[in-house]
C-alpha cells in the first residue's frame, strides 16, 4: 500500500497516496485548476503553466499537473499572486493564437478561448505573435487540417501520436521563438506517416488541427434535384452526436438522427449496421475457410487473421508491417461495403442510375475521410463513398438546417439496406466486432447459441488495452468437424500502441491467438476520431454503455440472422466469399514506407 | 568593510602536488570526513545556481542505487563566460580527480565529460588525459570510468535535466521537477551534474583542507573562484580572485576608467550600473557565475538589452509559454517602444511580464531572464526610451 500524505488545499486538509499531483488532489475536493497542456489521456509535460499554483514558502509558482504532494505542503491555487500570473500567462498564449474566434470550427469548444473569456483576458496587452507564414493552413490531407497560427504548443498532439498511437507524425521541431509542431521534413500531411486517426484532433484544446470538412458539398448535393443522395451512420455515432446538439454524455439518439437526416433532405437514411452485419459474414467465413485451409489441409495461411474494420489501423500496418499484409482480413470495412453496394445492388432495386448516386457516411472517424478516396475503394465503377462526415459534422449539418432536434419524432431506417442486429450496433465498441463474430461463429459451427448469459461475451469487453480470450469449440456439427477440441483464441486491442505489441508478437513468431480485432482508437469507434470533444476515459465508458444498451434493445442480435442479408445472398451476391463478394466486398492492400 | 580583489592562484597553478595524488590520498579518509570537509569548506556550484556542492555529494552518496552517474557540465554557454574551456587545456587533471573523488563518495562507476560542440577540437588531448586517469585509477583500485559526450549546441543544454535529456537522445527541454537528477536523473539513476570549476574546486578543497581553503574570502563567501573577464577591460580573460570584493574594486582594477555598467554572471546575471559600485559585491545579491562584462560610456544599454532578448527568443527550448512566449514580448515591446508605437509607460506592463517570468518558468532560462531586463530597463530607462 502506498504511503498517505496530508496536506492543505486553499485551507482544506486532504489526505492522498504518495505520488498524487496536486492537481489530482485538489480535484478530489472540487477545487477546479484550469489546464491547457493537461489531458488525463496522457503524460503530463508541465508546459502551459496556467496550472500553477501558489506553495506557502515558496517564491516561485509551481505547475499543479506536474508537482507530487508532500506532507505538510499548504497550498493556494486562488491567490492574488495566482490569478495574476495565471491571467498573464494566458495573455501570452493569446498572443501567439491567431484570435479569429468568430470564424473558427472549435469555436464555442476550445479550451483557450473559454479560459481567456474565464479570465477576460485582454488582448491588446501584448503585440501579436502570429506570423505570416503560420497562416497558411496545409489541407493536403484527405483527413486532417493543421493551422499552425491557432497552435499554442501544448503538444498534447505530439504526445497523443506518440503515447497513444506509437506513429510520431507530429513532433516538436526548432526552438525558441521558433519552436513548432511540425511533420517530417515539414512535409505536407498527406506525403507523411499518418494514420489519419484524428485523435490529434479530439485531443487539440484549439482550432489548429481539425478535420477536412465536406458539408458544403454535401449540401450542394441535396439541393441538386438530378442527385439521389443517401447516408448511412455508423453504430457509433448515434451514442454520442447528442453531445454535439446538447444531450448528456452516453445518450441515444438513434431514431431522431434519422428524422433529423430524413427532414435535411437526405433521399434515404441508411444503416451502416447493415453492411456491419455483411461484414461479419464474410470475415467469419473467410476466418473459418483459413481455420480449414490450416487444420483440415495444412496449408501454409497466414494465422492469425485480424480484422480490417479501421481504416487508421490498415495504414498503420501498411506502414509499420507491410510485409506481414496477409494477416489482414480482404474484407473491406463497413463504409466501404456499404458504398460498393449502394451504387450496384441498392441503385439496381431502386431503379436509379447510380452515377446520380452521392453516398454520404456519418462516421465517428477521420480516417474513413482517407478510406473512401482510396483508389481500391472503386469496384461499382464510380467512387463507392463520394464522402465520410464525421459526427462532429453531422451535428454541425444538422444545427445549420434550423431544426429543433430535441423536439423531432423517432423514425427507424429506411430500406433497403437499413436493418441491422444487435450485433452490427457493437462493431461501435472496442471488443465489438470480436464479440459479433463469435456470436454468429459459435452458432454456425456449433448449431448452438454461444453460452454466455443473454449472449454478451463479457470478456472481451471493457477499456483495457489488450484483451484475449478463448472458447473451447465442442459438439461442432459435421462440416466443421476439423475444429472439434480446438480452443479458439482470440485478442482485442485497441489503441496503436497496443497494436503494435500484438503485431511484434506476430513478427516473432511467438502470438498464440486465431484471431485478433484491432482498433485504431482507444476505445473503439466510441473514442474515434471523428468524435465530438472531449473524449476522457468517463466519456468513452459511458458511450460504451449506450452502445451495449443499444444492441440489448435489439429483437436479433446475431448478423447471420439479419433479414436483409439473407435476402442480399439470395439475391446478389449468392455465396459467402463468394466471387461477388470478392469483387465488391473484398479489397487488397498496398505496401507503405516507413518514412 | 571592502575588500580589494585579490588574485589567487590555486586552480591553475601547476600540478606541484600531482591531482593524482591528491586523489590518492582522499581517498585513505573515510568517506565522512571529505563530505565534512567538503560542506565545511562553504564550496558552492559554479555554474551559476550555487547549490552546496558538499551537501549535494552527501545526498548523491544517501541514495540507494547499484547505478549512478557523474556528469561534468562542460556545456559552457553563458555568454561572456570561457573559464571552462581554459581548465580542460590547461588543468584536466584537477578537474578528473575531483570526478573521481565525487565518483568514490557517492559510489559511481560512469562518469561523462559533457562537452559542447565547440569546444571539439579540446576531444583528443582530452582523451589522453582519461587514458593517464584510467592506469592511475587501476593502481588505486577505484572503479570508475569517464567517457566524453558531445552536445549539439543549445544554451538551455546547459540546465542540467535538459542536459540529461539531450544525453538520453531527446530533444534538450528542462524536465519537470522534482524529481531531481540526484534521485532521478540520466537513465532515471541517481546523478551528479556539476560544473567543470566545481570539480576542479572541489579537489582543491581535499587538498588544502576546509580550515585552509576558508581563509580565502569573506565570512559570507569562501574560497575563491574563476572570473572571465571581457568587453571594455584593459586586462580581458580568465582570473582566480579571492570572493567578497566590490564591484567598485573589481571595477578599479580591471576597467578602462570609463565605466559604465557591469554584467555580473552573464547574460542571466544582474546588469549593474556605476552608481551602484560601491555596495555591491560580487556574488550576494547577484548570482555566482562566471562572466563579468564591462561597459563603458560608449555603449548603447539598449543595444545590449536587444541583443540579450534576442539571445534568449532563439535559446529557449520554447516548450513553457512564460519563457518562450514571454522573450518575444520583452523583445518587441522593447523595440516598440524605442520606435514610439507603445508610450514609455509600457515598459512597466513588460517589467510585470518579467516578474511573472521568473514565478512560472519551467527552468532557470526562464527565470532569470528578468536579472537582466528588469536591471537595465530600471537603470538606463531613458535609454529605452529616447
Amino acid at each position: 500500500m502506498k504511503k498517505k500524505i496530508t496536506l492543505k488545499i486553499d485551507g482544506h486538509q486532504i489526505t492522498v497516496e504518495e505520488g498524487t499531483s496536486i492537481l489530482e488532489a485538489a480535484k478530489k475536493i472540487n477545487i477546479k485548476i484550469p489546464t491547457i497542456c493537461y489531458h488525463e489521456d496522457l503524460c503530463v509535460a508541465g508546459n502551459c503553466r496556467i496550472c500553477v499554483v501558489e506553495q506557502k514558502g515558496s517564491r516561485a509558482l509551481i505547475p499543479s499537473c506536474a508537482t507530487p504532494v508532500n506532507e505538510n505542503m499548504e497550498i493556494y491555487t486562488s491567490s492574488p499572486k495566482v490569478r495574476k500570473a495565471r491571467k498573464d500567462i494566458m495573455a501570452l498564449l493569446v498572443s501567439e493564437h491567431n484570435t479569429q474566434c468568430t470564424t473558427c470550427y472549435r469555436s464555442t469548444n476550445c479550451e483557450l478561448q473559454t479560459l481567456s473569456a474565464e479570465y477576460n483576458v485582454d488582448n491588446s496587452i501584448y503585440l501579436s505573435l502570429v506570423k505570416e507564414e503560420d497562416c497558411f493552413i496545409d489541407k493536403s490531407s484527405w483527413s486532417v487540417e493543421k493551422d499552425n497560427s491557432k497552435c499554442i504548443r501544448c503538444q498534447r498532439c505530439v504526445r497523443t501520436c506518440a503515447e497513444i498511437q506509437h506513429v510520431n507524425a507530429l513532433a516538436v521541431t526548432r526552438k525558441g521563438k521558433d519552436m513548432k509542431i511540425s511533420t517530417f521534413l515539414d512535409l505536407p500531411m498527406n506525403e507523411i506517416v499518418c494514420t489519419n486517426c484524428g485523435q490529434c484532433i479530439t485531443h487539440c484544446p484549439t482550432g489548429a488541427l481539425t478535420e477536412r470538412r465536406y458539408f458544403d458539398e454535401i449540401w450542394d448535393a441535396i439541393d441538386n434535384p438530378e442527385k439521389h443522395v443517401i447516408i448511412n451512420t455508423a453504430p457509433s455515432v448515434r451514442v454520442a452526436l447528442g453531445e454535439m446538439l446538447g444531450y448528456p454524455v452516453g445518450t441515444r439518439v438513434t431514431g431522431k438522427m434519422v428524422t433529423a437526416l430524413k427532414k435535411m433532405g437526405f433521399d434515404s437514411v441508411l444503416d451502416t449496421d447493415y453492411t456491419a452485419d455483411l461484414t461479419i459474414i464474410e470475415e467469419g467465413t473467410e476466418l473459418l475457410n483459413r481455420l480449414k485451409d490450416y487444420l483440415l489441409y495444412k496449408k501454409n495461411v497466414a494465422l492469425p487473421m485480424i480484422t480490417s474494420c479501421s481504416p487508421g489501423w490498415v495504414k498503420f500496418i501498411e506502414h509499420m508491417y507491410p510485409n506481414h499484409l496477409a494477416h489482414l482480413s480482404t474484407c473491406k470495412s463497413p463504409q466501404q461495403m456499404f458504398g460498393a453496394l449502394a451504387k450496384t445492388y441498392y441503385a439496381n432495386k431502386k431503379g436509379i442510375d447510380p452515377s446520380k448516386i452521392v453516398s454520404v457516411a456519418g462516421m465517428p472517424c477521420a480516417a474513413k475521410k482517407f478510406e473512401a478516396n482510396r483508389p481500391e475503394m472503386r469496384s461499382s465503377g464510380y467512387q463507392d463513398v463520394d464522402a465520410g462526415l464525421t459526427t462532429r459534422e453531422l451535428g454541425y449539418m444538422i444545427k445549420q438546417s434550423g431544426l429543433n432536434f430535441n423536439e423531432l419524432e423517432e423514425s427507424n431506417f429506411d430500406s433497403i439496406m437499413g436493418e441491422s442486429t444487435g450485433a452490427g450496433v457493437i462493431f461501435g465498441a472496442t471488443g465489438g466486432v470480436m464479440e459479433a463474430a463469435l456470436r454468429t461463429a459459435y452458432f454456425l459451427i456449433t448449431g448452438k447459441p454461444i453460452p454466455f448469459e443473454h449472449l454478451n461475451i463479457v470478456p472481451v469487453r471493457g477499456l483495457d488495452g489488450i484483451k484475449t480470450a478463448s472458447i473451447k469449440l465442442e459438439k461442432c456439427l459435421p462440416e466443421y468437424s476439423f475444429l472439434e477440441g480446438i480452443e479458439v483464441k482470440v485478442a482485442i486491442a485497441h489503441g496503436l500502441t497496443n497494436a503494435r505489441t500484438i503485431m511484434d508478437q506476430i513478427v516473432a513468431g511467438t502470438s498464440p491467438y486465431h484471431f485478433i480485432e484491432i482498433m485504431a482508437c482507444p476505445g473503439g469507434c466510441i473514442g474515434g476520431g471523428g468524435q465530438p470533444i472531449p473524449t476522457t476515459k468517463e466519456v468513452r465508458l459511458k458511450r460504451i454503455k449506450a452502445i451495449y444498451d443499444e444492441d440489448m434493445g435489439k429483437p436479433i442480435r446475431m448478423s447471420h440472422e439479419n433479414p436483409e442479408i439473407k435476402q442480399i445472398y439470395k439475391e446478389f451476391l449468392t455465396t459467402p466469399n463468394g466471387e461477388k463478394s470478392h469483387h465488391y466486398l473484398h479489397t487488397t492492400y498496398r505496401k507503405r514506407n516507413r518514412y | 568593510m571592502t575588500y580589494k580583489p585579490k588574485k589567487v592562484d590555486i586552480i591553475f597553478s601547476p600540478y606541484s602536488v600531482a591531482p593524482y595524488h591528491i586523489l590518492k590520498e582522499t581517498i585513505k579518509r573515510t568517506k565522512e570526513e571529505v563530505i565534512t570537509e567538503l560542506i565545511e569548506s562553504g564550496l558552492r556550484g559554479r555554474g551559476g545556481a550555487g547549490f552546496p556542492t558538499g551537501f549535494k555529494w552527501k545526498l548523491a552518496a544517501e541514495e540507494k542505487s547499484n547505478t549512478k552517474y557523474i556528469i561534468c557540465n562542460a556545456d559552457e554557454g553563458e555568454p561572456g563566460t570561457f573559464k571552462d574551456r581554459k581548465l580542460l587545456v590547461e588543468v584536466p587533471r584537477k578537474v578528473i580527480s575531483g570526478m573521481a573523488i565525487c565518483a568514490w563518495l557517492t559510489g559511481a562507476n560512469l562518469g561523462f565529460i559533457y562537452i559542447r560542440r565547440e569546444y571539439k577540437y579540446l576531444i583528443p588531448e582530452l582523451k589522453k588525459e582519461i587514458e593517464v586517469f584510467k592506469q592511475h585509477a587501476k593502481q588505486i583500485n577505484l572503479n570508475f570510468e569517464i567517457q566524453i559526450f558531445i552536445g549539439a549546441g543549445a544554451y538551455v543544454c546547459g540546465e542540467e535535466t535538459a542536459l540529461i535529456e539531450s544525453m538520453e537522445g531527446k530533444r534538450g527541454e528542462p524536465r519537470n521537477k522534482p524529481p531531481y537528477p540526484i534521485t532521478k536523473g540520466y537513465l532515471g539513476k541517481p546523478t551528479i551534474v556539476n560544473n567543470v570549476e566545481t570539480f576542479a574546486s572541489a579537489s582543491m578543497v581535499c587538498r588544502y583542507g576546509a580550515k585552509e581553503y576558508k581563509k580565502l574570502g569573506t565570512q559570507d563567501q569562501h574560497g575563491s573562484k574563476l572570473f572571465s573577464i571581457s568587453g571594455d577591460s584593459t586586462k580581458e580573460g580568465v582570473h582566480e580572485l579571492e570572493l567578497g570584493m566590490t564591484l567598485e574594486a573589481f571595477v578599479d582594477e580591471f576597467g578602462d576608467s570609463n565605466t559604465k555598467a557591469v554584467q555580473v554572471g552573464g547574460v542571466s546575471g544582474f546588469c549593474i550600473p556605476r552608481k551602484d559600485f560601491k555596495n555591491a559585491i560580487i556574488g550576494i545579491g547577484n548570482t555566482t557565475g562566471s562572466s563579468t562584462m564591462i561597459f563603458n560610456s560608449s555603449r548603447s544599454m539598449y543595444k545590449v538589452l536587444c541583443n540579450y532578448l534576442e539571445f534568449y527568443a532563439e535559446e529557449s527550448c520554447g516548450q513553457c509559454t512564460p519563457c518562450r512566449v514571454g522573450c518575444q514580448q520583452l523583445l518587441n515591446g522593447l523595440k516598440a517602444v524605442k520606435k514610439g508605437e507603445k508610450p514609455a509607460k509600457y515598459l512597466d506592463q513588460l517589467l510585470k511580464l518579467a516578474e511573472t517570468m521568473k514565478i512560472t518558468s519551467k527552468c532557470g532560462l526562464g527565470q532569470s531572464v528578468t536579472n537582466s531586463f528588469s536591471s537595465i530597463v530600471t537603470n538606463f530607462k531613458e535609454e529605452m526610451i529616447y
